[in-house]
């Protein structure tokens, strides 16, 4: 039973984990560019449902839409300031820069939305489930939560492959050249995949908000196992990445029920060293050839 | 330019007002005393720190109209946010004390903040005086002589009292600790032990979390098998709350006497509605009859700030009482010392005689033996009812 609910808790943060490490395969994948500050854009996700629906009282479907459309938004912003100035000068300070406007937005967000950290209810966390009288330790929304991220994940696959905007969009990644002299609009490319980059962060942080706090600084730790968990699948795969990001949290479960908490960090990071080191292109990169 | 008649005038005159408004300013007032106040202003904590500092402002009011202290001179609060972090807490110690030179600095909602600034201030012979953090080793540390004071909790003391309040209440016969994995949880591992010893009872077990654990299930079911039939948890008001809801989800309802993390910010929105189950300590409450100070206090309180109705506004009471008797101890430590020089106001501490306070009437609180005012008997055991902390009834 405690196995069973540690997995559950493991599937639900890794799904986290992959949800953000897609939004770093998309970026990486059109643009060679990431935002480092994924974890910002997740606590974004989690503060502004908090704001629609806790302060400004809401009903939750809306505020979910709302919320995401601002991340979304948010990714346009990140894509126009931190990264497109840099990279079409072929230089590398977007990193540095995503990770200082992450910081800025970080503070920004501890003076307007406060300074303690906040508890978002939902009916989905309130009561664990049971079987037969026997409470399983678990949520309903530890459930759901999984599910939505590989629902997620194959939306991008299935829109990626089935739709004009999704080919238009791996035609870009295979050869933006080539794809800019076919009249695709590699602009509008890179900064849809920013948006939807920051979308997946902020439905991960919406998600997960009622199980934890909502605050200024929830995103930091995520987002930085976010981006070990899209290097380990391999940044280069979107299905490899969520499965890593589902190994990672499971793995990281199964440390804290058989050691404590303690060694949870230690010893997955390790094994993440270890990983890369047999396989230094992640778990699941590989080159990809696809004729679009 | 070539001075003429007018222009002449016009700087005389501005030179006339000037001396004028010199000669008509009072005795300009000597350097204000700076008392530095180093908490944690956001995160989890930001209650309490408010708290903290509400106490002082009260008490330097109630100071600066009676004329300040050593010859009237105005006593001016500094604060600094160490954000619950150690390193912070050292840059912003070490600020108050070179930058803006503090007579004495009060600090520390976080036993590791406090732990990690207690050297500076020995070091730099600057009294230092502690309104929350409870870890034993504050006060008891090697500094040669020893420059801490505390109007607080201890944790030696608090624990025991924790298992006697578990026997007493819930006739605890094998009690599980669950505590935060920090200096504040050794600190506490150590005084629990050393009580349960004391009282012949063998513990479950001993489980720690980290500080920002989401899930504290394994930790809790390991208790659980090992047939706690209460828990002793230690930690801040996150934790706490991620424990309680954690008890929730695996259906496990057991008493749990905590230590007083959980007053440190907005325990029942965290933790949900058991969290009317933890019982911790206090050091005051403005809640039933007052003595004339807790009745002056609650009128400033009232008074200074709109927020405040009620004593169910004061949440956590213990920040603003232990502050505001904490910050009067201080200034009779001053006044006693007559100047502001580190060593003289510590030995200004020892010669406090008696003092009628919030908390209680003290009587030479401080002694080089002892550098911690409150006892055993100053305790009040505490839930959360809603947002607010009220006694446990029934009890004492």
């Amino acid at each position: 039973m405690l196995l069973m609910s540690a997995i559950v808790s493991g599937l639900g943060l890794g799904s986290m984990y992959g949800l953000m490490a897609l939004g770093f395969y998309l970026t990486y994948a059109v643009s060679g560019t990431v935002n480092f500050a994924q974890g910002s854009s997740m606590m974004l996700g989690a503060v502004l449902t908090y704001t629609f629906a806790q302060t400004l009282g809401w009903p939750l479907a809306p505020a979910l839409l709302a919320a995401l459309a601002l991340c979304a938004l948010y990714g346009l912003v990140v894509e126009r300031l931190a990264v497109r100035p840099f990279a079409s000068r072929g230089s590398n300070a977007w990193l540095m820069s995503t990770v200082a406007l992450g910081i800025v937005l970080d503070n920004v967000v501890m003076f307007t939305f406060g300074k303690e950290p906040r508890s978002l209810p939902s009916p989905l966390a309130q009561a664990p489930l049971e079987i037969g009288g026997l409470g399983l330790g678990v949520y309903p929304l530890q459930l759901l939560i999984p599910l939505v991220g590989l629902a997620l994940a194959a939306a991008l696959h299935t829109l990626s492959r089935r739709t004009r905007w999704g080919v238009a969009l791996l035609a870009v990644v295979q050869n933006p050249g080539a794809a800019r002299l076919m009249g695709i609009p590699v602009r509008h490319a890179i900064m849809a995949a920013f948006a939807v980059s920051t979308l997946f962060a902020g439905v991960a942080g919406a998600l997960v908000a009622p199980l934890f706090n909502v605050q200024a600084d929830m995103g930091t730790l995520f987002g930085l196992k976010a981006f070990v968990v899209a290097i380990l699948g391999g940044i280069t795969s979107a299905w490899g990445v969520m499965v890593a990001g589902l190994l990672f949290g499971v793995v990281e479960a199964l440390i804290t029920v058989a050691l404590g908490s303690g060694y949870t960090q230690i010893i997955s990071f390790t094994l993440v060293i270890v990983m890369l080191a047999v396989r230094p292109n992640g778990l699941f990169g590989r080159a990809d050839v696809r004729k679009v | 330019m070539v001075p003429t008649r007018r222009s002449f005038l016009l700087r005389a005159t501005a030179a006339a007002l000037c001396t004028a408004g010199l000669a008509l300013q009072p005795a300009l007032a000597a350097d204000p005393i700076k008392i530095g106040l180093i908490t944690a202003l956001s995160g989890e904590s930001a209650r309490a720190g408010e708290a903290l500092t509400r106490g002082m402002a009260i008490a330097i009011d109630e100071i600066n109209a009676k004329g300040g202290l050593l010859d009237g001179r105005q006593v001016v609060l500094v604060r600094r946010d160490d954000e619950g972090n150690p390193a912070k807490g050292m840059a912003a110690a070490r600020e108050l004390i070179f930058k803006e030179k503090v007579a004495v600095l009060f600090g520390g909602l976080d036993t590791p903040v406090s732990m990690a600034i207690v050297p500076i201030v020995n070091q730099e012979k600057v009294p230092f005086m502690g309104p929350w953090a409870a870890g034993t080793a504050i006060t008891h540390n090697a500094g040669k002589p020893n420059f801490v004071f505390r109007v607080s909790a201890m944790d030696e003391i608090v624990d025991s009292a924790m298992v006697q309040y578990a026997q007493k209440t819930f006739q605890t016969a094998r009690p599980g600790m669950i505590l935060v994995n920090n200096p504040w949880g050794e600190s506490n591992e150590k005084g629990l032990n050393a009580a349960l010893a004391a009282a012949k009872v063998a513990p479950a077990g001993v489980e720690k979390f980290q500080p920002n654990d989401l899930d504290v299930v394994p930790q809790l079911s390991r208790l659980k098998a090992a047939g706690a039939d209460t828990l002793f948890l230690v930690g801040n008001v996150g934790p706490s709350a991620q424990v309680v809801k954690s008890l929730d989800r695996m259906g496990w309802k057991v008493p749990i006497v905590s230590h007083w993390g959980p007053a440190g910010g907005r325990f029942t929105e965290l933790a949900g509605p058991n969290a009317k189950n933890v019982h911790f300590v206090q050091t005051y409450s403005f809640f039933g009859k007052q003595g004339p100070v807790g009745e002056k206090v609650m009128q400033a309180l009232k008074a200074k700030y709109s927020d405040i109705k009620g004593p169910q506004d004061i949440t956590p009471a213990v920040g603003v009482a232990n502050a505001y008797d904490g910050m009067q101890l201080a200034a009779l430590a001053i006044e006693q010392a007559g100047s502001t020089d580190g060593d003289a106001v510590r030995q200004g501490f020892y010669k406090i005689g008696r003092y009628d306070g919030l908390i209680k009437t003290y009587e030479q609180p401080f002694t080089p033996a002892s550098h911690d005012a409150l006892r055993e008997d100053d305790y009040v055991w505490t839930h959360f009812i809603d947002n607010r902390i009220l006694p446990v009834k029934g009890v004492q």
